[in-house]
């Protein structure tokens, strides 16, 4: 939207208003995230800029809070960090094993969530799917309905089967993220099946090929973008949610997010930033990731990145 | 003409020799079937793991077991006696059966709780009965009196007629600032205790609120990033999903750090010299964070389907309606305002139906004015442990949502919603 030459002097004067306007929106929206960065490195423990930080002065910066996410009362603090030391560290601080817990749970939770959501996703695109728009909706769903009333559902439904005494760590929890990330895995494999030219099949079929080399030569590398980035929604849904935890997991089941809410709500450190920046570059990793899968399905289907 | 009459005589035959309607009909009913095995897995993980618990909030709502089924015997005769009936001599007997053999069980407390629920202060009545219930001599009517003169209040014996069936509406009633008098009418609470109604409409004019603030500052940058080329705006887009995917819990306690007294807008408002060092704005703990937070945690959701929407809309359109003499004003107002209509009634219905179960980030910035409804549904489970109003709660949080999840359906088709 280049300003037209016979733009009047109000016009031009609004034009450039309203990038100005739109650029304080979108600070609005980043600076948030990103000054938590800088804060992580704060030397002291304040949550503002301290004035050797401002005049850059290497002594106000420091790395204590990072080192802190590596401590725990059995974790020996005066002893040189060789590979017992860090064994130790892996064995028991509180946060690498929030980080393994998230990261299991994430992980079980995608896999149920990506292989039914996509054979879901298969059924509903073929063009004879019956009700098609309510099973749609219901499938969907989880998304729509506040999280507290899943989860209170879920805290009653648990408690009434005990699954708890089940013996399967983290059952519940991984069963009710993987609903959470179900809705996410449907709407992108539908997206990239929307595109999806069903002569090939046909055209495999003739060919001699039977209906599961169909799926897996066929089917399967012109969905698999679509399937990726479901997943990955999925991932970071079951990466990023507290509540359910809160209400249903076990006490041992500490997660990332649970622990950043414990911290936050017992006594804010310092420490909760240096969580968060390590969480904003996963993230930005993540929407890289996400991007070049776009492109790429985008390439394959033959539509040129727009 | 003769081939045709032939034609109409004898059925198109398939090479096996079926007649071609039914061969058809059955091919597709069969490929039918097919499709729905695919979905048949996942509908039932649905159903087990999210539609029968939501199931089960509805049922917790309206049914209360902990009184009927600890105190069987004054439940029969509750049934056996109308309402109204004076307790005689076999309904204290009754009653003290029940104490004793749920003292025995330590489930007297449990009962007690449910008949706190409806009359607060009652709790200790019940555990002390309890503990002495079984030293107490007949006539039980006197001696029960002697041992709490409550024993004998009106009220207390319509609370728990009311309890003793298992099935009760009550809670919605409890729901709406609503009680049941001596006598079972309907009434409000006294004032002081009217908590949720007004917490209903906090929560949705909060939300309305947001969604109206989400429209306001996410339609201009919609807008820019769907006009401008595509290398600036990708770059730009950058910064709407970059919130979008970052985790909700960072996003805020960078609000936290932003927004506390000692926190980096006061400390630079302070150093400019806008305010002075006494005069530290209050920003957060208040319905100020809860409002500041969420409308940045749901801003990408606003843009996002606002932006898909505006994308398609050619520039030719506007430039045709200002070649006739509209003004820039009429020409947005007229040719391209009612074309975005869609993303915006997308984007505004995510928006509120997503601030209205808001519970993370209210608990956390929102102090005590900024709670919302999803927050006091969370006390019921964890702290009073009144199950049956916090499902009472959700059940009526859900029917509004749905309500509104419909009018989504109407207006854009849930099957349209894309992301990022």
């Amino acid at each position: 939207m280049a300003l037209p030459i016979y733009a009047s002097p109000l016009e031009r004067v609004w034009h450039y208003t309203f990038r100005v306007i739109c650029g304080l929106i979108l600070l609005f929206l980043i600076a948030p995230i990103l000054i938590v960065i800088p804060l992580s490195f704060n030397a002291e423990p304040y949550f503002t800029f301290t004035q050797k930080m401002l005049s850059f002065d290497p002594t106000g910066y420091s790395l204590r809070w990072y080192d802190l996410l590596l401590t725990h009362p059995n974790v020996p603090t005066n002893v040189p960090r060789d590979a017992a030391w860090w064994s130790i560290v892996w064995k028991d601080a509180a946060w690498v094993n929030a980080a393994k817990n998230s990261i299991i749970i994430g992980f079980f939770a995608t896999i149920t969530a990506t292989f039914l959501g996509t054979l879901a996703a298969l059924g509903l695109s073929r063009p004879e799917m019956p009700y098609r728009r309510a099973i749609m909706a219901i499938l969907i769903s989880p998304m729509i309905v506040p999280l507290i009333i899943i989860t209170l559902g879920l805290f009653f439904f648990y408690s009434s089967i005990g699954i708890n005494k089940w013996g399967v760590p983290y059952l519940g929890v991984i069963l009710a993220h993987a609903t959470l990330g179900i809705p996410f895995v449907i709407i992108t494999v539908t997206a990239t099946l929307s595109g999806f030219d069903h002569s090939l099949t046909r055209a495999s079929a003739s060919l001699g090929a039977s209906p599961s080399t169909t799926f897996f030569k066929v089917i399967m590398p012109l969905i698999l973008p679509g399937m990726i980035s479901g997943a990955l929604f999925a991932f970071v849904t079951s990466f990023d949610e507290v509540v359910v935890v809160l209400f249903v997991g076990a006490n041992d089941e500490q997660t990332i997010p649970r622990q950043m809410w414990n911290g936050i709500r017992e006594a804010i450190s310092p420490a909760i930033l240096s969580v968060a920046t390590i969480l904003v570059i996963f993230s930005v990793s993540l929407l890289a990731t996400i991007e070049l899968l776009r492109r790429r399905s985008e390439r394959l289907r033959g539509i040129s990145p727009s | 003409m003769a081939d045709l009459a032939a034609d109409q005589g004898e059925l198109l035959k398939t090479s096996d020799g079926r007649p071609l309607k039914e061969a058809l009909a059955q091919a597709q009913s069969k490929a039918k079937w097919r499709a729905f095995m695919l979905v048949l897995p996942l509908l039932s993980f649905i159903l087990i793991t999210f539609a029968w618990p939501i199931a089960q909030v509805l049922h917790q709502s309206v049914y209360n077991p902990r009184f009927s089924e600890n105190m069987p015997q004054i439940g029969e005769w509750f049934r056996t006696h109308p309402n109204g009936t004076e307790p005689d001599e076999a309904a204290y007997t009754a009653l003290v059966n029940d104490l004793v053999s749920a003292g025995a069980a330590r489930t007297v407390a449990v009962a007690g709780e449910r008949v706190n629920y409806e009359m607060p202060g009652t709790r200790s009545l019940f555990t002390k009965a309890g503990r002495d219930a079984k030293k107490l001599e007949p006539p039980f009517k006197d001696s029960l009196v002697a041992l709490d003169k409550d024993w004998g209040s009106p009220e207390l014996w319509g609370v728990m007629r009311r309890v003793s069936s298992a099935y009760t509406g009550d809670f919605y009633l409890a729901a709406i600032d609503l009680e049941r008098d001596a006598n079972g009418a309907i009434r409000q609470v006294p004032e002081n205790e009217r908590v949720y109604v007004n917490l209903f409409v906090r929560t949705f004019v909060l939300s309305a609120a947001i969604t109206v603030i989400c429209l306001i500052i996410g339609f201009p940058v919609a807008f820019l990033l769907s006009s401008l080329p595509m290398r600036y705006s990708s770059l730009l887009m950058i910064m709407v999903l970059l919130p979008f995917w970052t985790s909700l819990l960072v996003r805020t306690t960078a609000w936290m750090v932003l927004l506390q007294s000692q926190g980096v807008i006061n400390s630079i408002l302070v150093w400019t010299g806008i305010i002075s060092d006494d005069q530290r704005l209050v920003m957060i703990n208040n319905l100020m964070g809860s409002v500041i937070a969420m409308t940045h945690i749901l801003l990408p959701f606003m843009i996002l389907p606002l932006f898909s929407v505006m994308k398609p809309i050619p520039p030719s359109y506007v430039r045709a309606a200002r070649s006739l003499g509209a003004t820039s004003w009429t020409a947005f107002r007229r040719v391209y305002l009612p074309q975005t209509i869609p993303g915006i009634g997308a984007g505004g219905l995510l928006v509120f139906i997503l601030s209205v179960g808001y519970y993370i980030t209210p608990a956390l910035v929102g102090g005590a004015s900024g709670q919302l409804i999803s927050n006091l549904i969370a006390f019921h489970v964890t702290k009073s442990n009144n199950w049956s109003l916090a499902a009472a709660l959700a059940t009526i949080l859900l029917a509004s949502i749905l309500l509104l999840y419909w009018l989504y359906d109407k207006l854009v088709g849930i099957d349209k919603l894309k992301l990022g």
